[in-house]
């Protein structure tokens, strides 16, 4: 299945924009109408390319969010005060706007929902996109994997897909999402707020047992931080999957 | 050198514009010092002039690719092998 999708070269597609969700003040989701979309396994990223009126283009790769659903594709992006690409898509692309891209690309950094292993996923910021793929496939797919989310973000305001962060934590007891505020908690919240450390990530990884399969995904410190306190936790090198954004937090 | 790379991941799609598989999930070994696994693993440099995959473990270049109009430019020297699954 996913075998077959993967062959052949890949070719730039034009989506259009059919809508769009603000999620925070600074970050939107864009819902995309992709013709010619090929199914993604969640965890994949696209590539946008950008093309100014006198030729000159540029190109970001962006997680995807959504599950997997025909041609429809969603990615979550975070503007970037210095960013090139960023803005455009933040505050210029509307609705019916065409948009160049092309994916889904990437086999590795990608959860196949027939895959029953308990699956640790954390995320710092806009890295909880892809992570937040891997939540809805399982839902969709009807998987029974044991699954965690551990999204960590600055603060209320900068919390990324906020009402079903709720429904998540409130499912049963195989698919969970913990947030964690690393400088402040919403008025009530009785635990702790501070970066994600040794003893927190081993309380939250212990219960899905040894042979869990990690996927980390954030600002460079953030990802290298995280996946040596696996490491620390006794987790071998092959059962923690990482992807980077780059020093500056953004999505690529 | 630069603190500003990505992972091999993000060399996803300009590969996929000359192979019809995934190199990424592919394993390699880097010729200088021996080290095996995902490129996705590997720390991506670039764009300009090029993007360039160093190993996560000793910095030396496993891949380099450039493009132009219609072409790419691929110097594979520093991969002793790659291992990369086929159908069946």
């Amino acid at each position: 299945m996913a075998r077959a999708a993967v062959l052949g070269r890949l070719n730039w597609l034009v989506g259009q924009l059919a809508e769009i969700r603000q999620e925070t003040a600074t970050a939107r989701t864009l819902v995309l109408d992709v013709p010619g979309w090929t199914e993604h396994l969640p965890g994949q990223h696209v590539d946008i390319r950008l093309t100014a009126e006198d030729g000159y283009s540029t190109e970001r790769s962006y997680s995807i969010a959504s599950a997997p659903n025909g041609s429809r594709v969603e990615l979550t992006v975070e503007r970037l005060e210095d960013g090139e690409v960023s803005p455009y898509l933040t505050e210029v692309l509307s609705p019916g706007d065409p948009l160049e891209l092309r994916g889904p690309i990437g086999g590795y950094f990608a959860w196949h929902p027939e895959d029953v292993s308990p699956v640790l996923l954390t995320g710092g910021g806009s890295g909880v996109a892809p992570l937040m793929a891997m939540a809805r496939t399982r839902i969709a797919s009807g998987s029974t994997a044991v699954m965690r989310l551990v999204y960590s973000t600055r603060s209320p305001a900068t919390l990324l897909y906020a009402a079903e962060m709720q429904s998540l934590a409130a499912r049963d007891g195989r698919l969970t999402a913990d947030v964690i505020y690393t400088r402040a908690a919403p008025p009530g919240w009785s635990g702790p707020v501070g970066r994600l450390d040794a003893g927190r990530l081993k309380e939250l990884a212990e219960p899905l047992g040894p042979g869990v399969q990690c996927f980390v995904c954030g600002p460079t410190g953030f990802v290298e931080g995280t996946a040596n306190l696996l490491v620390g936790l006794g987790l071998g090198a092959r059962q923690i999957r990482t992807e980077r954004f780059g020093p500056s937090g953004g999505t690529s | 050198m630069s603190d500003n790379w990505t992972d091999g991941n993000s060399l996803g799609g300009p590969l996929r514009e000359v192979f019809s598989v995934d190199i990424t999930a592919a394993t390699g070994r880097c010729s200088s010092c021996g080290t095996t696994g995902p490129l996705a693993e590997g720390r991506l440099f670039g764009p300009a002039p090029g993007l360039v995959l160093r190993c996560p473990h000793c910095g030396e270049p496993l891949l380099r690719m450039a493009t132009g109009p219609g072409h790419a430019w691929l110097d594979l020297r520093g991969l002793a092998f790659i291992e990369v699954t086929t159908p069946g």
